[in-house]
This record gives C-alpha cells, sequence and structure tokens, in this order.
C-alpha cells in the first residue's frame, strides 16, 4: 500500500482511521472562519436551524475585515449581525475595529491557526494558513454555519499535485512570483478539486511572508488547499508566535508526507531561473516576466500593496526600502493598507511608514477594501493598476474597464516610482 | 425545467457573478439585479425568469461568495451549465438549490436555443438542435443532502435524532 501525503494525514488523523484521496469523510473542524461579508448569511442559517448553541464556541472567529470600519449604512448595518451574534454568543476570537487586520493575515499571527489542523472559512483565501501545514479551505456560509452548528463538516480527501521548488531564488524574486509562475504553467483550473503541496530545497529561502502569499493563491488555480509541511521556518515563526500571544490555540501537530505518497502530477519550479512575474488582466494565469511586461511600456495610474496574499512586514519593508528618498511618479497615486494593526505599529516603528508617506504613498487602516473593489481605491474607467492582490477579474477593483496587473510588493514599488511597470532590480 | 440559453465563456468569475461592490448587502432581491453586470451591463433586463446559463469550463471561479448563487437563483436562473465548475461555487450551489449540471458538449448548445432538463432521466434535450446528452450524475453523497432538504435541514434531522436517543 501507497503511503499518504500530508494532506491525507491530517484527514486520517481527524477522522481516526487512515483515509486516502477520493474519499468522503466527517471530520471535526478545529477553526471556522468568518467575516463581515459572509458571515451574516451563516448566521441566518444558523437561526433558522434552530440551534441554541455553538458546538465549539472557542473554534469559531469572526473577523470583520472586507467592509470594515463601515464604508455605508449598509455595510454597518451588516457588521452589527455579526457583532451581536459574537456578543450574544460570548465569542472569544470576534476581531473589529478594536484589534483589526484581514483574516489571513490576523489568524496566524494571533496563534488562532496551527499546524495540523483542519480550518475552514467563509473566504475562498482561507487556503492560506496551508502554509502552517494545516489542511485550510474555503467554504460558503452554510457550510461555515453547519459547522458552528455540529462542530464538523464533510469533505472529498483530495488528490495532491506535487510541486517541487528547487534552487535559490534571486534578488526581488519572492512567494508571489512563484505562485504566478505555476498558475501560468497550469492555468486557473490546473488544480482543480486538488491539494497542492509545495515541497524541497528551495523551502529554505521563503520566509513565512513567502509561503503565506504561496499558499493563499492556490485557489487562483482552482485548488482545495495549498499546503507546506512544518520545517525550522515554521517553527521559528510559531516559537515568536507563541511568545508575542503567551501561547498558541492549541499544541501544533507536525504532519509529512510519506517518500512514495500519491501524486497525480509532479511540477518543478527553478527559483534560480525565475524572473518577478506580472500577471495581465483578467486572469491570474497571464502571467509574463517582468522584462516582457518592461518592453510593453505600461503606464500606471495606480499602485496597491495591501492584501492577504502581500499586506505583510515583509512586503511593507520592501516597498519601503525601494521608495525611500524617492518620489512616486506624477501621474500615479500609491495606496499601502498594512494588513493588520501589528504590521501597520511595527511599519511604524521602524519607519517605514514615513519612507512610504514621504515617497507619495498614502496609507489606510488595515481592511480587505481596494483588493475586493470595496472602498479605498477603487479605479476609475480605463485605469491601470499594478497591484500586490490575487485577483485581476473584469472590473474586480473597479471600473469594468480598468485593468489590474498583479506583481510582488518590489515589482509594485518600483512601478510606482516609475510610474510605469519597471523591474526593482534595474531601480536600486 | 425548460428555457432560453444565454451563452457565456471559460472562467466565469464570482466577480462577474456578483461584483463585490454589492456585497454590503445579502439581501438575494438587491443581489439579483447586479448578476452578470460585467460581461453584459444589461443582462438582467434581457434574461427572464427560467432561462438557463450554458458557460465553458470552470464557472465560479475566485470567490466562496455565496451571494453568487444566490443572486443568481433570486434573479430567475433555472439553472447553470457548465463542463466544469470550480470547487467552493458548487458545494455553495448546492447549498443555495440552485440547479447546476456538468456537460462536456456546451458547445453544441448556442445562445436562444430552448432546452430542457429531464432531472429523472439524467438529460439535456436541445429542443432547437434536437440533440440529447448525459448530464454527469450528482455524487451519491451529495444525493442524500438533497433528499434531507440541504445541508442545514441535514444537520437539524442529525439534532433531532441525537436529541431523541
Amino acid at each position: 500500500m501507497a503511503g499518504l501525503t500530508i494532506t491525507e494525514k491530517i484527514f486520517s488523523d481527524h477522522a481516526k482511521r487512515e483515509v486516502q484521496a477520493g474519499e468522503i469523510v466527517r471530520v471535526p473542524i478545529d477553526m471556522v472562519i468568518g467575516n463581515d461579508i459572509t458571515t451574516p448569511i451563516s448566521i441566518k442559517a444558523f437561526r433558522e436551524s434552530g440551534a441554541k448553541k455553538l458546538a465549539n464556541p472557542d473554534g469559531f472567529a469572526i473577523v470583520l475585515d472586507h467592509y470594515i470600519p463601515p464604508k455605508d449604512i449598509a455595510s454597518a448595518n451588516q457588521a452589527k449581525i455579526s457583532r451581536d451574534f459574537a456578543y450574544e454568543h460570548n465569542l472569544k476570537y470576534f476581531f473589529d475595529e478594536k484589534d483589526m487586520g484581514i483574516e489571513h493575515a490576523l489568524l496566524p499571527e494571533k496563534g488562532l491557526v496551527l499546524p495540523g489542523d483542519v480550518i475552514i472559512g467563509a473566504d475562498s483565501h482561507t487556503c492560506t494558513h496551508g502554509a502552517l501545514g494545516a489542511f485550510s479551505t474555503g467554504m460558503g456560509s452554510t457550510d461555515i454555519s453547519f459547522a458552528i452548528i455540529t462542530g464538523s463538516n464533510w469533505f472529498k480527501v483530495p488528490e495532491s499535485i506535487k510541486v517541487n521548488l528547487v534552487g535559490k531564488p534571486g534578488k526581488h524574486v519572492y512567494g508571489k512570483d512563484i505562485i504566478l509562475e505555476l498558475i501560468r504553467r497550469i492555468g486557473v483550473d490546473g488544480a482543480l478539486y486538488k491539494a497542492l503541496e509545495f515541497i524541497g530545497e528551495g523551502l529554505q529561502y521563503l520566509s513565512m511572508a513567502d509561503r503565506f502569499s504561496i499558499c493563499n493563491m492556490a485557489i487562483e488555480a482552482g485548488a482545495k488547499n495549498g499546503i507546506i509541511a512544518v520545517d525550522d521556518i515554521t517553527k521559528e515563526y510559531l516559537a515568536k508566535v507563541e511568545k508575542e500571544n503567551n501561547g498558541l490555540r492549541a499544541k501544533p501537530k507536525f504532519f509529512y508526507s510519506d517518500p512514495d505518497a500519491n501524486y497525480i502530477q509532479e511540477i518543478t519550479i527553478e527559483l534560480d531561473k525565475l524572473s518577478p512575474v506580472v500577471a495581465y488582466p483578467y486572469l491570474p494565469e497571464n502571467g509574463r516576466s517582468i522584462e516582457e511586461a518592461v518592453k510593453d511600456d505600461i503606464k500606471i495610474d495606480q499602485v496597491m500593496i495591501g492584501s492577504c496574499t502581500n499586506g505583510r512586514l515583509e512586503d511593507l519593508e520592501i516597498a519601503a526600502k525601494i521608495l525611500k528618498g524617492k518620489k512616486v511618479a506624477r501621474h500615479t497615486r500609491m495606496i499601502v493598507t498594512p494588513a493588520t494593526q501589528k504590521i501597520f505599529l511595527e511599519a511604524q516603528e521602524r519607519g517605514y511608514i514615513k519612507d512610504l508617506i514621504e515617497a507619495g504613498a498614502v496609507v489606510s487602516n488595515p481592511t480587505c477594501g481596494a483588493c475586493l473593489g470595496g472602498y479605498m481605491g477603487i479605479l476609475g474607467e480605463g485605469e491601470k493598476c499594478v497591484s500586490t492582490t490575487n485577483r485581476n477579474f473584469v472590473g474586480r477593483m473597479g471600473a469594468r474597464s480598468s485593468e489590474i496587473y498583479l506583481a510582488n510588493s518590489a515589482v509594485a514599488a518600483a512601478s510606482a516610482i516609475a510610474g510605469k511597470i519597471a523591474d526593482p532590480r534595474e531601480i536600486e | 425545467m425548460r428555457g432560453k440559453v444565454w451563452k457565456f465563456g471559460k472562467n466565469v468569475d464570482t466577480d462577474i457573478i456578483i461584483a463585490a461592490r454589492y456585497l454590503n448587502t445579502s439581501d438575494p432581491n438587491e443581489l439579483a439585479k447586479h448578476i452578470m453586470e460585467d460581461a453584459d451591463p444589461d443582462f438582467t433586463k434581457k434574461m427572464q425568469k427560467g432561462d438557463i446559463i450554458v458557460a465553458g469550463e470552470n464557472f465560479g471561479c475566485g470567490s466562496s461568495r455565496e451571494h453568487a448563487p444566490i443572486a443568481l437563483k433570486a434573479a430567475g436562473i433555472g439553472a447553470v451549465i457548465a463542463p466544469t465548475f470550480a470547487r467552493i461555487f458548487y458545494r455553495n450551489a448546492f447549498n443555495m438549490g440552485l440547479p447546476i449540471f456538468e456537460l462536456k458538449e456546451v458547445d453544441e448548445i448556442n445562445e436562444g436555443d430552448i432546452i430542457k432538463i429531464d432531472m429523472d432521466k439524467g438529460e439535456v434535450i436541445n429542443e432547437t438542435t434536437g440533440k440529447s446528452y448525459k448530464i454527469n450524475p450528482i455524487p451519491p453523497f451529495m444525493q442524500e443532502l438533497v433528499k434531507a432538504g440541504g445541508l442545514i435541514e441535514f444537520a437539524k434531522q442529525e439534532n433531532a435524532a441525537g436529541e431523541n436517543k
């Protein structure tokens, strides 16, 4: 009998029997996540079901992040539904303006999502947490409701695609470029229903920030989950999180794929041969190398650094170092949205915020805001934006005729200075 | 189930189905006013209740927003047919009771055709061309959920069974 993948092992652990890809399992959920947009529908279903209490109140985190602080009356009313529910059920993990952040940056920072967990969230980018060696996937509001009522949910254990990362990435090549390169190769449905497992010696060069970016965009290839097993870099990150929060939500459990585990496909990405990647409108699979993008001479109206993909301290650091003492081009504006309050504060203490503002950027509170065309950076007709976010669909950040070019934070910062898509390796 | 076909391409994403700028509410009737807006701003004026969307691979890719199947259903879309569906959308459509069907031969169906879906026989009949097609059956476990009346009903029945023990 063949060995098991890390994804199969996490499901086997939760199902208390050995399970393999293709099997349907009903397993307990360690952490359920909802936000201001998706939770109201879950709450409605919860109330209609006649349930009086949550199966596991400490396993449900509500993070208000998409339209928070509210942009209008409707979003304020919508937030109130989650807020009232959180107070009514005395939820331990409720985050709003008091301690805010984008859910997929905030929950790892708080030690609430951990290796070995099964995590579901009513947000497609819930796959981010797979970077910690957890099974983590997005679902709809009704599935989230089912999980808070019963404490469990059903899954079809996914087949896995092995992505081998080899070599050391060159300057200004980050996790974002690795995932954009993968999606360029396999397409936006190349991993439909599958697990994307990242493995290989190249991982030693990738920080947790890089790994979160990679797993975050697994959904952009249609994947059910992205996953990276725990190594020394993960352990170091967890130790820091444990110290900062005086503990973790639970004891982490480490799982590793067997050498003879089954994979339906294997892909190798040579990190040393990779250039920064820019994904052209209107799909994340439209990746081109930065060299090609520079040749295309694309004038940029807006640069956006933020989101659950690339709004971390490392992103602000990369941008601040490039922009320090320089100016954003006259016809370009730049928006920086730190992903959490903690990131904002640290960036402030390290002087990044000063560098960014002096260069001409506007720094906003943490929010999903501009990434989904919500608020705080909407694009007008025909405007072009270089964005560190995750989707460049038609109308995603505003007008139907606007264009989004997805890139890493260095490309974004360099493009802000040049006023057109630029190679950060040429600027310094 | 019978209706007129509206055709869309591959990778119809959830921002096309219902743009996030309208997600400051979850009121189905409000959401229904804006379906498919960024693909065709006049779509809601042109379509009629019971019409069927036929699209290419990976329909519903992108966000986990359940607002997408809710909005399509509230607008009166009778069913969606595509060769493949994005994973979260597939599950959400089920949970919301929006009928969706996997069919490889979508290229043989044209906009404006009248098609009939016979769920008992598992068939799509194109009345305009006279051709008929077998649709992929629903996975057995999901059939159980349908039988229970949906996921929340399933939870309720389970809960009731638990209380009786």
